[in-house]
């Protein structure tokens, strides 16, 4: 029988980035797996949840939680932020010892950050892909020190022929977005982005690589409106975008 | 007189973004501090740091296990020691009773070491107003007190001026007579040395915090780099000691470990300086010491907060590593933040004291001394400014489906086919449910509900920051 994933789309790939799920679900398929998606859009309730809104997110969460449980493949996150909130934060948010609970922990249980899976669990490397040109990796913060993977976007990026990965100054420092904190405190999060881009601009990459379309999309807006040709890409979608038609 | 600052972080921010030099000043004394704890902290065997944080949480964890007891016991060993032992209930407590210690003895001037305690009760304040003169002698707050101003940062209180800036100022007061000093540092110092000796001299009291109190001892340690605590609580006569209740640790053989591991995560130093440890009340015998002590047990929000959801943060050593690792912190400085603790830490300690509403924490705060989960605990401690756009956001994710018109994927995703659309297991028959116009308005939501109990003593996170 064919090994089955479950994919989460996460609301930024499914709302604004969904060529980042299917370059998802075209590295997986190569790999021989079967990626299912749940037939809803689900957010692992962070917005809320980082507001200090337990109760908005709990109601969230239960949606998400239901849609999810009952699957026993490993649930695919591509994005650090998202796979945090489920892996460590999901569980937390139902009474102990109650039914949500468990099932959040089954998911938690399950949640594999997609690099991680694929450099991990699946003991992968060189993917096939091939990209000429400088890459900067921006660590995003809930993937480096919430999951604490931090090699393995590296290990696939370098695996990548024709690149060249970039180091720069404050490389896992914050870009800045910090989800709704960008809204809600725009200033500061351009005070900071703009930190970000004067460290990038130093090295001036062809593309930066990040495995949060949060952070990407932040600094995808500070490039277009500095005129920067710099691209930004999710790593799904970069190792895709570069393997073989 | 400066015109208040605005009760909003977000004013307060966008003010200190405006100053163009702040942030830059910021950045490269917090990045040189993060550069010395991470050296500190690889100049140890592998592993031993975190280990060290783990025992130190442990140590904490177990004192406000059984916080009353651990006080009980410092209580009688204090008293045995000869020391007097006061409880405040809260800050307008705590300065009375340091008022009437002082008024009794017939104090004018009192030299204090650094205590970001004193700050949070506004004991200048309420001695300036019964005609005693309190002298800051830690550097930075001697600075700080001569601006008027809060300290910006708990470990470095004037880490936003340049030397320059306390150049200026020392020129512009007189500090230290002639010749006035240069911007150079160690004129500077000299110049504050001397002003701050005749200050020493003449005072009749010292006042000091704690950074730790050792329950079976009633012993207090007070470091500092500079040697003006053990000035102010050996010099003169009178001594009083004014500390949080979470400051106790239990004995001294886990105190080695809380000094190794503040000086390493506060400014990368093996050990702080001078490291103070002493027996208020205690006589040394040779009539050296202050002839009468005083130790004043702080409460102002603490046992609330010990019996909340965010009870961890009592565990915290104020090391300032947190300030110095984030972000926003270092774009905007402490002063943005409004209450007397800034940054990570204060952003979870301050609400919890009442002082203040939390603010966002970035990701890459999670590195205070003790280990502790600053990140999750933020999130416990209540709502943002800006909160109302969640509930509908909330209220939008938490249905099944974003109403009957709309595909359950984006254009994009469609391409994926229904071959891969699995059934969700439990939710199929809800899909359908209508939810435009059922929109939940800010306002029809409950937004008082606390959220659920939690644990003391949850594991640490997963993925220990390096």
């Amino acid at each position: 029988m064919q090994k089955t994933a479950q994919l989460f789309t996460t609301c930024l790939v499914n709302e604004l980035y969904p060529a980042v799920g299917m370059g998802a679900v075209r590295l997986l398929e190569r790999q021989g797996w079967y990626v299912e998606v749940p037939p809803l859009p689900l957010c692992c309730g962070q917005p809320a949840f980082n507001a200090g809104l337990l109760e908005d997110s709990r109601r969230v969460a239960r949606v998400t939680v239901k849609a999810l449980d009952g699957f026993d493949g490993p649930l695919l996150v591509p994005s650090g932020s998202c796979g945090d909130m489920l892996k460590h934060h999901l569980p937390h948010l139902f009474p102990e010892g109650s039914e949500e609970a468990a099932a959040a922990q089954r998911i938690s249980a399950r949640v594999r950050e997609l690099s991680q899976f694929l450099v991990d669990d699946l003991g992968l490397g060189d993917l096939g892909a091939a990209v000429s040109g400088t890459v900067a990796y921006h660590p995003s913060c809930h993937l480096s020190r919430g999951l604490g993977v931090k090699e393995q976007p590296l290990a696939l990026l370098r695996a990548v022929k024709g690149v060249t990965l970039l180091e720069f100054k404050k490389q896992d420092e914050c870009c800045g977005f910090g989800g709704s904190f960008s809204v809600t405190h725009d200033a500061l999060s351009g005070s900071m982005l703009m930190e970000k881009m004067k460290n990038l601009k130093a090295v001036g990459p062809d593309y930066v690589v990040s495995c949060d379309l949060g952070c990407l999309m932040h600094l995808e807006g500070g490039f277009r409106r500095q005129g920067w040709k710099t691209k930004v890409r999710h790593l799904a979608q970069f190792l895709a975008e570069g393997l073989p038609a | 007189v400066s015109p208040a600052p605005s009760p909003v972080f977000t004013d307060r921010a966008a003010q200190a973004l405006a100053d163009e030099s702040l942030a830059a000043t910021l950045r490269t004394a917090t990045g040189l501090l993060e550069e010395r704890r991470a050296a500190a902290a690889a100049a140890l065997d592998d592993g031993a740091f975190e280990a060290l944080r783990l025992r130190a949480r442990a140590a904490k964890f177990s004192v406000l296990g059984d916080l009353a007891g651990h006080l009980e016991r410092f209580e009688a060993a204090a008293k045995a020691n000869g020391a007097q032992v006061h409880w405040a209930q809260d800050a307008e407590e705590a300065r009375a009773i340091i008022r009437g210690i002082l008024e009794r003895a017939a104090v004018k001037k009192a030299v204090k070491s650094k205590s970001m305690v004193t700050e949070e009760i506004e004991l200048n304040h309420g001695l300036e107003a019964a005609g005693i003169t309190p002298i800051e002698t830690d550097l930075g707050e001697y600075v700080a007190q001569l601006k008027g101003e809060k300290p910006s940062h708990i470990i470095l209180p004037i880490i936003h001026l340049t030397r320059q800036a306390v150049a200026a100022l020392f020129r512009k007061l007189g500090v230290g007579g002639q010749p006035l000093p240069t911007d150079d540092v160690s004129g500077l110092v000299e110049a504050a040395r001397l002003e701050l000796r005749k200050h020493f001299e003449t005072a009749e009291a010292g006042i000091t915090g704690a950074n730790f109190a050792v329950a079976d001892q009633g012993a207090l340690c007070i470091v500092s780099n500079e040697g003006n605590a053990r000035f102010c609580c050996s010099l003169p006569p009178l001594h009083v000691a004014v500390l949080g209740i979470e400051k106790l640790v239990p004995d001294l053989s886990s105190l080695s470990d809380f000094l190794r591991l503040l000086a390493r995560s506060a400014t990368g130093q093996r050990l702080t300086v001078y490291s103070n440890l002493l027996w208020p009340g205690r006589d040394a015998g040779d009539g050296s010491g202050p002839k009468e002590s005083h130790v004043v047990l702080l409460d102002n929000g603490r046992t609330r907060l010990l019996a909340s959801q965010a009870a961890e943060i009592l565990a915290c050593i104020r090391c300032g590593a947190c300030l110095n690792a984030c972000p926003v912190y270092k774009a905007v400085g402490g002063h943005s933040y409004g209450g007397t603790y800034p940054g990570p830490m204060g952003s979870i300690l301050s609400p919890g004291l009442g002082e203040r509403e939390g603010q966002d924490l970035a990701g890459r705060a999670r590195r205070p001394g003790p280990r502790l989960r600053l990140h999750a605990l933020r999130r416990l401690q209540g709502r943002l400014p800006g909160e109302d756009r969640y509930p509908a956001h909330a209220a939008l994710a938490a249905q099944p489906a974003h109403g009957p018109a709309r595909p359950p994927q984006a254009p994009g995703l469609q391409g994926l086919g229904d071959r891969r659309l699995a059934p969700a297991p439990a939710e199929r028959a809800a899909q359908a449910r209508p939810c435009r116009g059922q929109l939940a308005r800010p306002g029809r939501l409950d937004r008082s509900r606390r959220p659920s109990a939690l644990r003391l003593d949850p594991p640490p996170p997963t993925a220990p920051p390096r």
